[in-house]
């Protein structure tokens, strides 16, 4: 059966590492729903989501692969126990007339920020699982959307233990 | 002491024992070769195409053990090289390639000569480097040379841009190198070791295939050991042959799309099978949803992802072949529990009744040289001791059932990728290697055509490779297919203006011969063993049209549903 998992890297901050990763989804024919990466706190090391789907062996066989890059340093399939995953999106929307209000009350709702006005538009920051961000963007329903600006997904284990070197 | 790139790439050569570089010069790479000039311990085989050169070092890899090197230069010299990397990784062959890349202020310009080396061999290497600074060259080679050749090997190609070749720096060579990411584990589980052997040993109906990775991993005298202790019957791959002797009364032959009609049912009726360094392809496995339907599944492989990539393992063991093999054969001395004795005679009795079958038997009364026969020729005249280079066809199953191998690292072909054009530049490099023994070079009108022009690195170097050259005037594994699944619809399948090979052979400073009938086929090679011993001897051996390759498991079928002849 099919089931989403997401999968975070520790991956070494050189160039031409993302096209390792990327390129392995690509020629094994993986699904790749989305992929962030960028550096962290120790400047020789990227951070990099990438939330996928397939059956069980399938995912197993993506994490024995991304295992065997050089590159790839560690990693750990965050699906697999407790974890918070949080996505960012920026959203232009329309704000003209009902509409201006509407949008407001359902951004407090979804405990969204405007962070751009204009005369006819807002532009809304809001954080939360995909899900959520769905949600939004569904709730808004008749209230035309011009411009939708989303980070994909990135995660953190619970507790105490860490993906560190 | 400050040396420039070029100099240190030479250094870095020397220092990691490589006695053989073969290339090709060109624009981006004239300072490494003016540094080759300027010294004679590492020695340049000019080769006469990057292809050639690529299969040259993997062929001298195979051979020996070490790692293959090849220097080519950048763009045209680079995606040349593609073919033979690619057949490098397929097999997992320990090999370094230095690419010459333009200058780094060209980089991205499209210059003259440019590609991106390392984008277009990524997919088919273990690893890759562009060296961005001088500084990093040495460490960069040292971790090329590691990468290539501990784990599951394979080629890891290091592209150096032509000023960094031009740029100065203290040159030293680190002894040790770490990679904090690559950690390939080596030492099997000792519970999991534990487990299978008891598995193995409750088997009625053991059975043991095994693959490259024995080969790889030098591991053959460990694995008779413990064949011998088991008592099961064993199959080796195509990758595997040799690893354990096919004179020996356990072994039962390649198993396969065209292994034998008594490895393949023993495969499919084992109630244990014991896979070591082999991957479960697909021309080894038939239908996986018929392979090995009550089997108990113990893989001993290095490479985790291999392990129930194609067929769910029921007890994998990760780590070297060898160090997993002795402690097999450790805890095999310490127990008391041996196999089943009644058990494993009645297995062998059925084992036996599907040998009598003899499925490698064929006509040999219809008055034209059959290939089947000139191996066999073949394998007397060099007393089953040659080094045998495959091209990639017919041919190549003719060799691997027809040759028996006793030895390691004899057998020499591209399974994975299944190269044509790969048989006479690997001759080369394994006769370079192995510049006493006897290589030869069993290809087809075909696979010789498509590198036909190492015919003259040969006399440059003076390899005397022995050329079989069995000439069906097909491409006769197409042709085989098309008349099995294709009506006989000889699709491009023919070869039409084939050349004189001997007049060809010749040209280039060789001896040639040609072969009409069966009653010359064995006088023919004897006089190139003996006579033309230092010499290159390209045979014609105009062989039967339209011989097909048997037994054979057509597409979607299960190891027990051979087509015999």
């Amino acid at each position: 059966m099919n089931r989403k998992h997401i999968i975070s890297i520790l991956l070494e901050n050189e160039s031409g590492a993302l096209s390792r990763v990327a390129g392995l989804f690509s020629a094994r024919a993986y699904n790749i729903e989305s992929l962030t990466v960028a550096p962290t706190d120790d400047e020789t090391l990227s951070r990099m989501t990438v939330v996928t789907s397939g059956t069980e062996e399938i995912v197993e066989q993506i994490m024995k692969q991304l295992n065997k890059l050089v590159d790839v340093v560690k990693l750990i399939d965050l699906t697999e126990s407790s974890f918070i995953e949080r996505e960012l999106m920026l959203a232009k929307v329309e704000a003209t007339s009902d509409a201006r209000s509407e949008v407001k009350r359902l951004a407090d709702i979804f405990r969204g920020r405007i962070i751009d006005v204009t005369d006819n538009t807002y532009t809304i920051e809001m954080t939360g699982k995909g899900e959520k961000l769905d949600a939004f963007l569904t709730a808004l329903s008749s209230i035309s959307i011009y411009e939708v600006v989303r980070s994909g997904a990135i995660g953190i284990g619970r507790g105490e233990k860490s993906l560190t070197l | 002491m400050e040396l420039t790139g070029a100099e240190i790439v030479v250094q870095c050569l020397k220092e990691e024992g490589v006695e053989h570089v073969f290339g090709y010069p060109g624009g981006a790479v004239l300072h490494i070769y003016d540094a080759f000039y300027k010294q004679d311990d590492v020695k340049h085989i000019l080769v006469r195409h990057e292809q050639g050169a690529t299969h040259a070092a993997d062929g001298y890899a195979r051979s020996t053990g070490k790692p293959g090197v090849v220097l080519v230069t950048s763009g045209p010299g680079a995606t040349n090289a593609v073919t033979g990397i690619a057949t490098a990784y397929l097999d997992s062959i320990p090999m370094v390639v230095l690419t010459g890349q333009v200058p780094r202020p060209l980089i991205g310009n499209d210059a003259f000569q440019e590609v991106d080396s390392v984008g277009i061999t990524r997919p088919i290497v273990k690893h890759n480097f562009l060296v961005e600074d001088v500084k990093d060259l040495a460490s960069v080679m040292k971790k090329a040379f590691y990468i290539a050749t501990t784990g599951r090997p394979g080629p890891v190609v290091v592209d150096i841009p032509k000023d960094v070749t031009a740029h100065k720096t203290e040159f030293s060579y680190p002894r040790d190198i770490k990679v904090r990411s690559y950690h390939p584990t080596v030492k099997g589980h000792t519970g999991q070791i534990k487990k299978a052997l008891d598995i193995i040993l409750d088997a009625k109906c053991p059975m043991i295939y095994t693959g490259g990775g024995v080969i790889l991993s030098n591991a053959s005298e460990e694995l008779v050991s413990f064949a011998r202790a088991i008592g099961a019957p064993i199959t080796n791959t195509l990758m595997g042959l040799g690893a354990y002797p096919a004179s020996d009364e356990q072994f039962v032959g390649m198993l396969g799309m065209h292994g034998t009609y008594e490895a393949n049912m023993s495969m499919h009726n084992c109630d244990v099978l014991i896979a070591i360094g082999a991957r479960f392809d697909d021309r080894v496995t038939g239908n996986l949803e018929k392979f090995c339907p009550s089997a108990t599944i113990v893989h001993v492989d290095i490479d985790p992802a291999s392990i129930s990539k194609n067929v769910k393992v029921d007890v994998p063991i990760v780590g070297d072949v060898k160090q997993v093999m002795e402690d097999f054969n450790k805890l095999l001395q310490d127990t008391k529990k041996r196999p089943d004795a009644a058990a494993m005679k009645a297995w062998w009795k059925q084992v036996n009744e599907w040998r009598a079958q003899d499925c490698l038997k064929y006509d040999t009364d219809t008055g034209t040289i059959k290939p089947q026969y000139v191996i066999q020729q073949l394998h007397e005249a060099t007393d089953g001791d040659a080094f045998v280079v495959s091209d990639v066809g017919q041919h190549q199953m003719f060799a691997a059932q027809y040759y028996p191998f006793d030895k390691p690292r004899r057998w020499i072909n591209s399974g994975g990728l299944g190269t044509m054009g790969f048989g006479l530049p690997a001759a080369m490099g394994v006769q370079m290697a192995h510049p006493d023994e006897t290589v030869v070079c069993v290809t087809g009108e075909g696979s010789i055509q498509m590198c036909i022009q190492e015919l003259a690195t040969c006399l440059q170097y003076g390899l005397p490779v022995k050329i079989i050259n069995l000439n069906n005037r097909f491409l006769g594994m197409v042709r085989q297919w098309q008349e099995f699944f294709y009506e006989k619809r000889y699709a491009m399948s023919y070869m039409e203006s084939l050349p004189d090979f001997v007049k060809l052979a010749e040209a280039y400073g060789h001896i040639g011969i040609k072969v009409e009938k069966p009653e010359d086929v064995r006088a023919a090679l004897d006089k190139a063993m003996t006579e033309y011993k230092d010499r290159l001897v390209f045979i014609d051996f105009i062989t039967d049209r339209e011989e097909n390759v048997y037994p054979m498991i057509p597409a979607g079928a299960g190891l027990n549903e051979m087509i015999l002849i």
